[in-house]
């Protein structure tokens, strides 16, 4: 939509975080962010509750200034420059529709303040109404939409002026399960097809892991990691970021001996070998921890392998998450449904479990205490 | 239970009497045509208070002078109210607190503090600035007013100011409006209603005030302090007939307000809390906030026309008549009753008292007078009491 109106080569889209740090008083909000957003690109953060991310999105939009650093949109550095210049739109946490208002005046709020007809107006409104599926609602009060049409209204509203930038922060919150999961699919189209660069803030990594190009897992104003969701999933470069992300089994242990990407380390349950997180070295004597995912942990001798006694479980249909007691620790495993052709296991069973050492990743100790 | 109900009856008639009960022996004295204010004795339904009230030119032009004191005052005090509710709510909490203090103490210093106040601040000022034409009673009462007036205005935009999200300015800037224009086109539409309550409730109060008033109006008068002044002169039913005014429009008011409550109610509700009333398209017409207060102002126009065709003149007169054809009476009967008194000093030298024949006549169970006993027999009686006390002694002095 926004490119029909630019005929010209795609404008810059991109924004960099230049060693931003936002502090109010002695409390440092977000600490020291540097990274660049591609243009056109889907970027998630996610974190707890929290962690920073609104302080950062209030930064990027204008409502902010960061204490220290610099926010460039499109190459041009943005200081001083007020929310209204920016070429960013920001859809809230609870939306911020005008509730007197109706959805046509709302959409087109952007366009009344920049002095645009009103026939121009409510044509540019039913035109954004089409593209968000809701056509026909420009008349109704704000007050009568369920939902999930004022998420897409909201949308529509920022999408009104082309922003280069569209700003998401948790929109999706407020929504029950289907519809959120629904507005997933629909946020990642409209995205496509206007080709604005979006920044989705998330709590949920489900939201994040779905709909990002990439995501960047923040901890208490820190940015811990950035990558695609696939990269953040397989190879956590912290331990906040290995149990954030996903479920994940913590194994405690002390380093045996490393060599080069993976290393072995002794347990209370065993020594096992297993990636190294993060190209970190290790030597010998270091505390450590090995985390591997549930799904990693797969019947059978092989590499790695352990018993467990089988403590409970709880089945979800296409997968049976089993709980396993080994040595000290309870571990999560989470196995397919075999159907009928298979058995469940019982409580009290022994099982024979392993795990291939690159689907486990041995992480420092110290940032985990840090972080939960 | 019985009883109870009948307990609860009496006491909401007790309650409501006291409520109401001066209003309507105010509105019932204004048609009385009695020049005291009463209900009994009844003389002559009339219309002629409101006649009286409006030729009051120092009430009239008091009326004016409120307008016009008015007007200023809302013009201002709701400016600055909501200025001051917008500070307040931008400031830091401590600030806050300290602020909201200072603003609203006018409220809580005595009106004729602020009053004297007013006018010897600005006495200083006109005479140090040779600005003599800010030393009147229009601009100084204007001033004095506002002064506490500005902090009730404030009081409700505060309140308002409340419930307002302030993420919707923000979403507007992030929108590309300029910060005038989200102040205009987000918070004052929402403010909308408050600047309504409070331009009513300024209006109110600058209309009421005396203590203030008094001070700063100087030489001028304003409808309040001119009332005021009518009333310490003594009070006639022409004050009944104001009242009565007073009293139609706040009905007017109040009724219009919940036809339009209603209304809004049943457009926000679903259909189920729409009565017929508004399903029925004619009655849906009638129950109109506008057509409603089209209607009261009809009717009180009609009203009124027919008020004022009526002449009670008839009415006083015949009163008129009959209190003159009374004192005519009397004056006569007083006439005969000297006359008789100089008969009977000829005659009866010792009674010469209106009253002698009354006791003489009670004291005839004792033996009587020798001088008593030529007086019963007689067929006139010397004076109206007399004849009346002697009238019903007098067979037990024929004993
Ligand atoms: N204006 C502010 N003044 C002081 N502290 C703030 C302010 N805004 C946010 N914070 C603090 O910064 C932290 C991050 O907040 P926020 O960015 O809203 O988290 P998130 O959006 O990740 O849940 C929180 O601890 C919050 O209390
Ligand atoms: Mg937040």
């Amino acid at each position: 939509m926004p490119d029909t109106s630019r005929p010209d080569q795609t404008p810059d889209r991109s924004v960099l975080l230049d060693h931003v740090s936002i502090r109010f008083g002695n409390f440092t909000a977000v600490d020291n962010a540097n990274l660049k957003i591609n243009s056109g690109e889907f970027f998630s953060f996610l974190g707890p509750s929290g962690c920073g991310k609104t302080t950062l999105l209030r930064c990027i939009s204008g409502f902010s200034e960061p204490t220290e650093g610099k926010v460039l949109i499109g190459g041009k550095d943005m200081a001083g420059v007020g929310p209204n210049k920016r070429p960013t739109a920001l859809i809230f946490q609870h939306l911020a529709l005008f509730p007197l208002m109706s959805v046509a005046d709302n959409i087109a709020f952007p366009l009344e303040v920049r002095g645009v007809s009103k026939k121009e107006r409510r044509k540019r409104a039913d035109e954004l109404l089409e593209m968000i599926a809701l056509p026909g609602i420009g008349d109704k009060k704000v007050s009568e939409l369920s939902g999930g049409q004022k998420q897409r209204v909201a949308i529509a509203r920022a999408l009104a002026v082309e922003p280069d930038i569209l700003l998401l922060d948790e929109p999706l919150s407020a929504l029950d399960l289907k519809l959120r999961q629904h507005m997933r699919t629909e946020l990642r189209a409209i995205q496509k097809q206007v080709g604005v660069t979006f920044i989705y803030i998330t709590h949920d990594q489900g939201e994040a892991l779905t709909m990002s190009d990439r995501v960047a897992v923040m901890s208490k104003g820190v940015i811990e990691q950035v990558g695609e969701p696939d990269r953040i999933y397989n190879r956590p470069r912290s331990a906040f970021v290995a149990s954030f992300v996903g479920e994940n089994n913590a194994l405690q242990g002390v380093i045996k001996v490393q060599s080069g990407e993976t290393a072995a380390l002794d347990t209370p349950m065993g020594t096992f070998e297993a990636r190294v997180g993060g190209g970190r070295k290790y030597k010998a004597g270091d505390k450590a921890l090995l985390f591997v995912r549930p799904e990693q942990l797969v019947p059978g001798a092989g590499d790695n392998a352990f018993e467990a006694t089988l403590t409970r479980q709880e089945f979800e249909g296409a997968t049976n998450h089993v709980f396993a007691k080994a040595g000290d620790s309870e571990l999560r495993v989470s196995m397919v449904n075999a159907g009928l052709a298979g058995s469940l296991p019982a409580a009290g069973e022994t099982l024979s479990l392993g795990f291939a050492p690159m689907n486990a990743t041995i992480l420092p100790v110290a940032d985990m205490a840090s972080d939960t | 239970m019985n009883r109870n109900t009948l307990f609860g009856g009496a006491y909401a008639v007790a309650f409501f009497s006291f409520l109401f009960g001066p209003l309507v022996i105010m509105v019932i004295t204004a048609f009385n045509s009695s020049k005291f204010p009463r209900v009994v004795p009844w003389e002559c339904f009339t219309t002629g208070w409101f006649g009286e009230l409006f030729g009051n030119q120092r009430l009239m032009d008091g009326l004016l002078n409120s307008v016009i004191i008015g007007a200023g005052v809302v013009a201002l005090a709701v400016p600055i109210g909501l200025a001051g509710a917008l500070a307040l709510s931008e400031l830091p909490s401590k600030l806050r607190a300290t602020l909201y203090t200072v603003l609203i103490l006018p409220i809580l210093i005595p009106g004729v503090v602020l009053g004297i106040s007013t006018i010897v601040l600005w006495g200083q000022i006109s005479r140090g600035f040779g600005a003599g034409g800010l030393y009147n009673g229009y601009f100084l009462t204007i001033v004095g007013q506002i002064t506490f007036i500005s902090a009730y205005a404030m009081l409700v935009f505060i309140a308002r100011l409340q419930r307002f999200d302030a993420t919707q300015t923000e979403a507007a800037l992030d929108l590309g409006a300029t910060p005038g224009q989200a102040f205009r086109k987000i918070l004052l539409p929402f403010m909308a209603p408050a600047i309504g309550s409070a331009a009513f409730i300024t209006l109110l109060a600058s209309f009421e005030n005396y203590n203030t008033t008094v001070f700063t109006v100087l030489s001028e008068s304003t409808f309040t302090t001119a009332l005021a002044s009518k009333v310490r002169h003594g009070t006639d039913p022409s004050l009944s007939a104001l009242a009565v005014i007073i009293i139609t429009i706040t009905l007017v008011g109040a009724l219009t307000n919940e036809a339009y409550q209603r209304r809004k109610e049943a457009e926000m509700g679903g259909r189920a809390s729409r009565s017929p009333l508004y399903a029925n398209p004619v009655t849906r017409a009638l129950t109109h906030p506008g057509v409603v207060f089209a209607i009261l102002v009809g009717i009180i126009a009609v009203v009124s026309f027919a008020g004022s065709r009526h002449d009670s003149s008839m009415c006083e007169a015949a009163v008129l008549q009959e209190k003159l054809d009374r004192q005519e009476e009397l004056r006569a009967a007083q006439k005969a009753r000297i006359e008789a008194e100089q008969k009977q000093q000829s005659t009866l030298p010792k009674s010469n008292s209106a009253f002698g024949g009354a006791f003489g006549g009670l004291g005839g169970a004792t033996p009587a007078p020798e001088s008593a006993e030529p007086a019963a027999p007689k067929p006139e009686s010397p004076s109206a009491f007399g004849g009346a006390f002697g009238g019903i002694t007098a067979p037990k002095l024929e004993e």
